[in-house]
Parts: C-alpha cells; structure tokens; sequence
C-alpha cells in the first residue's frame, strides 16, 4: 500500500477542513504534508487523525508541518506550557539569558515571527522577549 | 420621354449587370476560410484558434498562447482579400500550474540545535539528528508525546525516528 493510501483519511480530512497551501509529496518512502491550518484546534483535529492512522507515531513514514495562519503579528497567544511558566528570552534560542515567564495559561500578545520556533512576544506585564512557539497556542 | 426610354432601356441593365459582376468579384465566405486554412498550416500561433467566417466578418474564437500569438492570428487574418472585419474573442490559455514545491530538509546544523530546543523540556528524552532525521530514544509521559511531536515535525527534518518507550 502506497503512503498516500495509507494516509489518504488524513490528507482528506485536511482538505475538508480548510487546511490552505496543502502541499502533499511523497519522496524517498515519507511522506511530507505542509499547510497552514485556519486554527489550532483544526490543526490538532489532523494530529489526532494522524494518531489514528499511525498509533504512537511510531512509522516514521510522515513529516507533517502544519502551521496556524492564526498565529500572526498582533494576534494574541495562550501559553500551552505542561505546568510550568514560559522562559521569555533575550534572542531566540535556549542557550540565550531569561528575561522574563509568563505562567502556565497566560496570554501574551505575538510582536514577530522570528522562525517556525521562535516568536517575539510581550507579555501582560508588559516584558518583551522571545518565547519557543511550540507553548504557544493562538486565541 | 425619349431620354427616359434610353436610359432604362441601355443605361440600367448596364447598371445592374455591372453591380453583379463587382459583387460577384468579391471573395466569397469560403475562399475566405479556405485562405485562412491555408495560412494556419504555416502559422504555428494560430493552433488551437478557430475562424469562422460570416459575409467577410471573421470571428477568432478558442484559445491563443499568449498575447503575442493573439495578435499575430489577428493580422494573419486581417490582411486576407475580402475580410472586412475581424472580431478576436480568442481567450488566453491559462499558464500551467506551478510544479510542487520541493521538499525542504533542514541542514542538521540548525535542526540539532532547535531538535534540541524542543526536547529540553522532557528530561526522559534523548534525540540525534543525523542527515535530517531525527532519532528519538529514551521515555516519555503518552500524554506529552503529540505535543513534542507537534513541535519536531515543523523543524523540517527529513524523518522522525520514534524509539521512546512510552509510559
């Protein structure tokens, strides 16, 4: 069975609920999704279905990129940590010094993308810095 | 009265027979789409357009490449005998879509250190990047897992291997 059959549910179920720029390839036996979901909770829907189809994401057959188009300068953020606060830093990367954290469920306000990983973000108290885009969730 | 008689009796017929051989002088529709034919064998911008001709009005319809074959169809037909008119409803064919994009793969340089970035929060796991794919060992909570891999899958690797035991 063909990658594309294999997750044709998945791929389907991104068209249906308006995942945008969907880009479908398959190369050297993986299979890469890219878009832009319409919101997080559209882009966790996928995650699921993808779960479903590969329990445990255990193939390593699928390299899908999704990003929130909701996640844009200006937009405001809830902070998806586990349990603990998020480390505000001075650049972007870990190995740079803390400035500021926003707790667990805070909601900062997005300046600038730096990269898929890094965003610039100004929290309530009003500390700017650059915070890892995986603990944020957009509103 | 006797002029009359003259010119109703030599000068009209003479008239009439005159309008019917000019009229009869003029291309008809048909050597007009023959010459039109005939051009298009040798005009390689005219494929894909289609003429018809209706008492000298040539109408182009179909599809041209771009604009300048669109023109080059239209004098093409323009300077043919007898057209009188040409009305170009040709339509432009749509440029192809643009191939997929490529499959980007993060250089390992970047991608250890932002692999990295995004494990540091789960102390039980270990990863290793190597020509773009990621191999991940060690253990992890299952309720922590998609999220971590929600964050992997964007750095672009070329694979994620998932060797973690999960709890």
């Amino acid at each position: 069975m063909s990658l594309q059959d294999k997750y044709k549910e998945l791929t389907d179920t991104a068209g249906s609920i308006g995942i945008v720029n969907l880009q479908v390839r398959e190369q050297d036996n993986v299979l890469y999704i890219d878009g832009e979901a319409p919101n997080g909770a559209a882009k966790d829907k996928l995650w699921d279905v993808y779960g479903k189809l590969d329990p445990d994401f255990r193939s390593g057959d699928v390299v899908m990129n999704i990003n929130v188009s909701t996640m844009a300068p200006g937009a405001r953020a809830t902070v998806t940590t586990q349990t603990s606060n998020l480390n505000i830093r001075k650049g972007p990367g870990t190995d740079q010094p803390i400035v500021g954290k926003a707790a667990h469920n805070d909601t900062v306000t997005l300046i600038s993308k730096t990269n898929d990983q890094w965003w610039l973000i100004r929290t309530n108290a009003g500390e700017e810095g650059y915070a890892f885009a995986q603990y944020l969730s957009p509103q | 009265m006797r002029k009359y008689q003259w010119f109703s009796g030599r000068i009209l017929p003479a008239i009439v027979i005159a309008m019917l051989l000019l009229s009869s002088c003029k291309p008809k529709d048909s050597d007009i789409q023959a010459s039109i034919d005939a051009i298009r064998k040798t005009t390689p911008e005219m494929t894909g357009v289609v003429a018809s001709v209706s008492q000298g009005v040539v109408t182009l319809t179909g599809e041209c490449k771009d604009d300048a074959a669109k023109a080059i169809s239209e004098k093409a037909v323009t300077v043919i005998k007898g057209v009188k008119q040409v009305i170009d409803n040709c339509t432009l064919t749509p440029p192809p879509p643009p191939p997929p994009a490529s499959v980007v793969i993060a250089p390992d340089d970047p991608l250890t250190k932002e692999v990295a970035d995004a494990t540091k929060d789960y102390p039980g796991v270990h990863s290793d990047v190597k020509d773009g794919v990621v191999t991940l060992t060690g253990e992890i909570k299952r309720a922590d897992l998609k999220t971590l891999m929600m964050g992997l899958h964007t750095l672009k690797p070329k694979k994620i291997d998932n060797q973690l035991t999960i709890k």
